[in-house]
């Protein structure tokens, strides 16, 4: 009796912990290499004034991990601030010297005017001059805390670092799990911070190259689900999706262009891979490339007007560019034996590649002015670099051990970050543009 | 009563030696269904000339080449290595006597480099081996290639004995 009681005890318990961790299968984030001069600044836990009950996570920490996961803030710990100012008035400006905090940041939660969500209202100070830099009133829906709280904090990023931030975007990405005849594909969308995980299309068959549409509503993807690839587009919230491109050979590498008026992709139709774009308007499919080498991973200038892709035709993949009107590509990466899968910045001026060189392969960064190449990672198996709507980041896959898990790393290299899916083989971050 | 045990002991013996000696030609061939029949049938079956490649029963005879269905490739390389050409020689030799036969070529990539330009690859090596295919007989309406990149290892260690595992053309037969 006793003895089967105690197993059902350990049965359950394996139960319970089984549960917990598909609960937490978040992405966990962990700061690798820090920056020295990250700036030192307070978000004050915010008075909770809403009729609701308060979340767990508060808003000041949402906000405060935000800003540490940037590299560029250094937030005090909430068990060393020795005052909890609620207003202005009750800032004691000495004190937060003597903490070596340069900002600090106010608030309360309350119900928003009509009862439909919550007003964050925050106030950033600076220490030193006194002076209120930040003001606000952020209005976010019922359950949409977590974002309202990425959006102050983009407030505060852009307010001190003069770079609007990113944190209320949201990353896409394919998540491996089982071996074999088991193995299962999805693609997952989820907050820029790892959390809130949803799945968006799942397959026994392989799933690749996620892409996100201009507006942050789509997702163009590669499927094997009909046995061979084929490029899917499809609604992020209301999961409606149109099958694009199923032609023979491969159907790979959907890229949208800034202007949301075409779809890059790659079509092998022709006998080999070449890139050819589809106007999204009109339905129309014109070949860009004509060449025997795989032309493939079309990445689109800010301006819409050429494409970066990669092509061996030179022997090794290397990146080319070729105007949106055809013509003659020009070779843009000189250096190194492999270059390839390029990711463009906001800006323009520079590109993200996986830069192999042996068996290693690191995340680099061009920049198209200089024609200057610096290598970001350690490696050894870099690949699918993502830049950050804002240029500051560079999301990309990576392994440890056997297992793909993706990280970031600033454009400058000094801050690097890991960002782990407690389940499964995690590949192809594919980084949000600006939802508004 | 002790010579009858004695001679138990010896039957039990003996039967166990040719048991492990019928066991272990079955271990080195591939599994399939047919070691399962009783040796008589195997036996009063003519054994296929082996290098007769337009019998199907060769497909699971060990002696023969068309029971090989996989080809290996050098990095970031397409060709058809010269130890391999005999393999495709005999599957051509196979589809072209039977038209009815139709054979998909899975092009594969090691994991190194980029997904997309592996995808390439992948369909490279299927179409190298395809090319051959079609030297040798076989009729474009019956061959197809599929590439999966990388995505299909059948080896999940990152060095280079897996790597050289997967970098492969798997000959597929969907029709025979």
């Amino acid at each position: 009796m006793m003895k089967t009681k105690t197993m059902q005890k350990i049965i359950y318990a394996l139960f319970f912990l089984c549960v917990s961790q598909l609960v937490q299968a978040k992405l966990e984030i962990e700061i690798i290499q820090g920056n020295a001069s990250a700036l030192p600044i307070a978000i004050i836990p915010m008075q909770w004034r809403a009729s609701d009950p308060p979340p767990l996570t508060g808003v000041s920490e949402v906000i405060s991990s935000d800003l540490y996961r940037s590299g560029l803030f250094d937030p005090l710990d909430e068990q060393d601030m020795v005052d909890r100012p609620v207003d202005a008035e009750s800032i004691r400006y000495g004190t937060w010297r003597l903490l070596k905090v340069d900002y600090i940041v106010i608030g309360q939660v309350r119900d928003a005017p009509g009862g439909t969500g919550y007003d964050i209202v925050y106030q950033l100070f600076d220490v030193h001059t006194q002076e209120a830099l930040l003001s606000q009133i952020t209005t976010v829906g019922i359950g949409d805390l977590r974002f309202g709280a990425h959006r102050v904090a983009d407030a505060i990023y852009e307010k001190l670092t003069g770079v609007p931030g990113a944190f209320s975007t949201r990353i896409a990405y394919i998540s491996a799990t089982g071996i074999g005849k088991d193995q299962n594909y999805q693609l997952f969308v989820a907050d820029a911070d790892g959390f809130n995980p949803q799945a968006v299309v799942g397959s026994p068959e392989p799933l690749l190259s996620p892409s996100w549409s201009p507006d942050g509503q789509s997702l163009a993807y590669v499927s094997f689900e009909k046995g061979n690839s084929a490029i899917y587009v499809q609604n992020v919230a209301t999961g409606q999706r149109d099958l694009v491109s199923t032609g023979k050979g491969i159907n790979g590498a959907p890229a949208f262009s800034p202007d949301g008026r075409y779809l890059a992709m790659t079509l092998s139709a022709s006998g080999n891979p070449e890139i050819v774009i589809r106007d999204l308007v009109t339905g129309q499919k014109t070949q860009l490339t004509q060449h025997w080498s795989i032309d493939t991973e079309a990445a689109w200038a800010p301006d819409s007007q050429s494409l970066y892709f990669t092509s061996d035709r030179g022997g090794k993949p290397q990146i080319y560019r070729i105007p949106v009107t055809g013509g003659n590509p020009s070779r843009v990466t000189l250096e190194g034996e492999y270059n390839a899968r390029a990711s463009i910045s906001p800006d323009g001026t520079r590109i993200a590649i996986a830069h192999g060189r042996g068996n290693e392969y690191r995340i680099a960064v061009l920049d198209t002015d200089t024609g200057r190449m610096r290598i970001l990672t350690p490696g050894v198996l870099d690949e699918s670099p993502s830049f950050a709507p804002n240029g500051s980041m560079i999301l990309y896959a990576t392994r440890e051990g056997a297992r793909g898990v993706l990280s970031a790393v600033s454009v400058d290299g000094n801050v690097r970050q890991r960002l782990i899916l407690t389940e499964g083989d995690v590949r192809e971050p594919a980084w949000s543009p600006v939802i508004r | 009563m002790n010579t009858t045990w004695r001679f138990m002991l010896a039957l039990v013996i003996a039967i166990s030696i040719s048991a492990c000696k019928t066991t272990e030609p079955a271990t080195e061939t591939t599994t399939d269904v047919t070691d399962t029949k009783p040796v008589t049938d195997v036996t009063t079956a003519a054994a296929p000339d082996p290098r007769d490649y337009t019998d199907a029963r060769n497909f699971d005879n060990s002696e023969s080449l068309l029971s090989k269905r996989v080809i290996y490739f050098d990095f970031d390389k397409s060709e058809v290595r010269y130890e391999y050409r005999p393999i495709v020689a005999a599957h051509a030799a196979y589809v072209s006597a039977h038209g009815s036969a139709r054979v998909t070529l899975e092009g594969h990539a090691d994991e190194r480099g980029t997904r997309e330009y592996n995808l390439g690859l992948g369909e490279r090596r299927g179409n190298a081996v395809s090319g051959l295919l079609s030297a040798g007989g076989a009729m474009g309406t019956q061959l197809d290639t599929v590439s999966y990149g990388e995505e299909r290892p059948v080896c999940r260690v990152s060095d280079d004995s897996c790597w050289s595992q997967n970098r492969r053309v798997e000959i597929v037969y969907t029709a025979r």
